[in-house]
């Protein structure tokens, strides 16, 4: 066999095919989106039939996850950080009715904030639930841990989170593969209660929940992927975290690490090997990507035990990416950088595609709220979000998906007038039907543009869920068919989408209107994937 | 044998393609490699980085250390100069001369020159004309990886082969052009480094 090279996402991926998986379920999200897109991919996988399609939001493939679980087969289910709020629920709840096939989440968090609203730490769901959390420092633990998962899954009869973040997902090495599993066949629970989290047998599933932690513990102090190398210098011990391992090794590359380590990859925090370094070390160094969770857990709260440092006594950043400049300040190791970026150099960020239908949308949009001032357009997550930068500047908000249309009705319900809701087909999907059927329910006076450029753009073009289906749904939802109003953004239609806009927001009501054109960027790979199918 | 090498350009310039090519170049020649890459928002026409570690010994972090890059690639001047920070001493400074201009404040041709002129070790060319003379215009992510198979450690015959394997999908006829341009860009940088040995 050879190493074949793989982002840690593929190396999830293929570790997930080869344990036999018969499912993945996940909406996109980065840095998550290849695990997804690697086995929709892959030719095993579309031999074997593996699930792989796109699911409408987080919850819906979490719970399909379960429900494949249920089933008695092995599932993974992939998201981004802030995708498991939106599957909190099934996921918290999942611990408790606990699994029957191997069920694995695969989760990436995105300290630094490359592409996300926020750098919460996934961790901290996996201690809220109560379940195992595995968190790989390199692209070939990412593999073996998880093709180990699923088996752990079964073994515990939990869930198990693997806890991913944006330098491992999206960083390639060589990575060896092992044997091929088959999947598992079709059978269902020998406890037909397992599922049924009625009061009175949830009790019951609750404290057997809590009697495993004991166990999760030993499996903790004895994973390969924990372990304790002592040192030299006593002064200090260190504890590592998932990818920090890798910082600190490169610190002292070449040379002995001189401080007593714990290298943690499977939590819950294995105590006894916590205990031998915490009894060898005169102070504690934790080390970790995300928020201070291992620290926090360390730290005695009235500050009578050793001192230990981290991220809450400024000793590492509080927030932001890991990097090796940083450990190495910590460990007071430092190299010279002796070239500066000249004045000259500006930011680049992210902007719309020349000649994105989204650009045509605002810029009408603009000019039909011009003269109610500032301040009235609601947005969401996605490519449109872009509008917030120069030269656009012209939405107020962007905070969860769906967000949009819900904001706007809080506002209207305060008065504001007009109030305008921008998001796109996916996000709609995902979780913007709900808020439209309470705007419908009440007669809200707001004005909905949902942007369809049928495309999950800002991921990277996945398909999506509202595809062909938009308006329908929005009928199906109770939105008046004289108020669903189809344009096409393009240049030359300015003055009828201004006119358009122009009398949805006079309408008193709900209205929708759906600027509808096709993501560049997806039909330049159509027409690509087109021209190399005829070639062949 | 370790090289640190930084890429550079914008969202859509073909950085990620060039990263994959190294990466499995490295892999076919047996050494060990690390390369972290920019995925998500900033690809919509954003600043992108990727580190490529390569080593015949194991790779930790990867991440480089400021200070430490052996050499710079990018495809585009002012996206080289943004990671100067990370660039070694000695380091090598190799670029595309061809700006990428999506913004109103990008700084002056002499701003630029300026910059590079400060530097030791600077090897520019005009990737974008090299790639239009090939007849593929889009290929100058490519030509500049020809350019770094000058510098670094890793075969010929690797290069090729990581070429293939990132395009095979997409059809013979693209892989050719691409190692067409991968040629023009390596011949331009060994003449000008013969030249350069020659005169100094
Ligand atoms: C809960 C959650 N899941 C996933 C994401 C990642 N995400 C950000 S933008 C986006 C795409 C939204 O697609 P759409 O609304 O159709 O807009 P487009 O990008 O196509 O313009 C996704 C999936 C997120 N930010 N939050």
């Amino acid at each position: 066999m050879k190493r074949e090279l793989f982002l840690g996402n593929e190396a999830v991926a293929q570790a997930a095919i080869d344990a036999g998986i018969s499912g993945v379920y996940a909406y996109p999200g980065t840095p998550s989106t290849e695990i997804t897109e690697y086995i929709q991919q892959n030719s095993l996988a579309v031999e074997r039939k593996v699930h792989s399609k796109w699911s409408a939001n987080e919850k819906t493939a979490y719970e399909t996850a379960l429900g494949m679980s249920y089933a008695g087969k092995r599932a993974l289910v992939c998201m981004k950080q802030v995708g498991l709020n939106v599957a909190a629920d099934v996921f918290m709840n999942s611990a408790i009715t606990g699994i029957h096939g191997g069920l694995v989440l695969a989760v990436a968090d995105d300290p630094g904030m490359h592409s996300s609203q926020n750098e919460q730490d996934s961790r901290y769901y996996g201690q809220f639930a109560m379940i195992p959390v595995l968190e790989p420092s390199n692209q070939q633990e990412a593999y073996n841990m998880t093709y180990e998962a699923f088996q752990l899954s079964e073994q515990t009869q939990l869930p198990v989170m693997l806890r991913l973040t944006t330098r491992l997902s999206h960083s390639r090495s060589g990575v060896w593969r092992r044997e091929v599993l088959q999947p598992k066949t079709l059978r269902l629970p020998k406890n037909s209660k397992q599922f049924l989290l009625l009061p009175i047998f949830a009790r019951k599933n609750y404290a057997r929940l809590l009697e495993k932690q004991v166990p999760l513990n030993l499996l903790a102090e004895q994973s390969k992927y924990n372990f304790f190398r002592d040192g030299q210098d006593h002064s200090l011990g260190i504890v590592c975290c998932g990818l920090a391992w890798n910082y600190v090794q490169e610190v002292y590359a070449g040379s002995a690490i001189p401080f007593p380590i714990v290298k943690i990859s499977q939590y819950p925090l294995p105590e006894k090997l916590m205990g031998k370094l915490y009894e060898s070390s005169d102070e504690l160094l934790v080390i970790e990507e995300g928020y201070p969770l291992v620290e926090s857990q360390l730290r005695d709260f009235f500050g009578k035990g050793k001192p230990v440092h981290g991220k809450l006594d400024g000793w590492l950043n509080r927030y932001g990416e890991l990097t090796t400049d940083q450990v190495g300040r910590a460990l007071k190791v430092e190299y010279d950088a002796v070239f500066e970026s000249p004045d000259c150099v500006v930011p680049r960020p992210p902007s719309f595609c020349m000649g994105c239908g989204h650009v045509d949308a605002f810029v009408a949009l603009q000019e039909a709220v011009a003269e109610f001032g500032e301040g009235h357009v609601f947005s969401d997550i996605g490519c449109y979000a872009l509008a917030a930068l120069p030269p656009f500047e012209s939405i107020y908000s962007c905070v969860d998906m769906g967000a949009s249309i819900t904001m706007a009705k809080g506002a209207a319900d305060a008065g504001l007038f007009p109030a305008i809701a921008v998001l796109g087909d996916s996000t709609f999907a995902h979780s913007g039907m709900t808020g439209l059927l309470d705007a419908v329910n009440e007669h809200t006076n707001m004005l909905i543009v949902i942007s369809d450029n049928k495309s999950v753009s800002m991921t990277g073009g996945q398909d999506s869920a509202a595809t062909d289906i938009l308006e329908t749904i929005c009928v199906g939802l109770g939105v008046d068919t004289r108020h669903i109003r189809i344009v096409v953004p393009l240049k030359k239609n300015y003055a009828e989408m201004v006119r358009i806009f122009k009398e949805e927001i006079a309408f008193v009501g709900v209205s929708v209107v759906i600027p509808r054109r096709e993501c560049l960027q997806r039909a330049a790979r159509r027409l690509r994937q087109y021209r190399i199918r005829r070639t062949k | 044998m370790k090289t640190d090498l930084i890429i550079a350009g914008v969202g859509g310039q073909g950085i990620l393609s060039i990263g994959a090519i190294i990466g499995q170049a490295a892999l076919y020649d047996e050494l060990e490699i690390k390369q972290a890459e920019t995925h998500g928002m900033s690809q919509r026409g954003g600043a992108v980085v990727s580190h490529v570690r390569l080593s015949d010994q194991p790779v930790y972090a990867d991440l480089i250390h400021r200070g430490q890059a052996d050499l710079i690639l990018a495809v585009e001047p002012m996206e080289a100069l943004r990671q100067l920070p990370f660039l070694k001493t000695d380091g090598y400074l190799v670029t595309n001369t061809e700006p990428f201009r999506n913004l109103s404040n990008y700084p002056s041709r002499s701003e630029i020159q300026e910059a590079f002129d400060r530097l030791p070790h600077v090897l520019l060319l005009n990737a974008t004309d090299i790639a239009h003379q090939t007849g593929n215009p889009k290929a100058s992510n490519l030509v500049m990886l020809g350019a770094l198979s000058a510098f670094i450690q890793l075969s010929l015959h690797a290069f090729e082969t990581g070429i293939e394997s990132v395009f095979h999908l997409k059809g013979q006829n693209v892989i050719d052009i691409n190692q067409k341009a991968f040629i023009a860009g390596r011949e331009e940088a060994l003449s000008q480094l013969g030249s350069s040995r020659q005169t100094g």
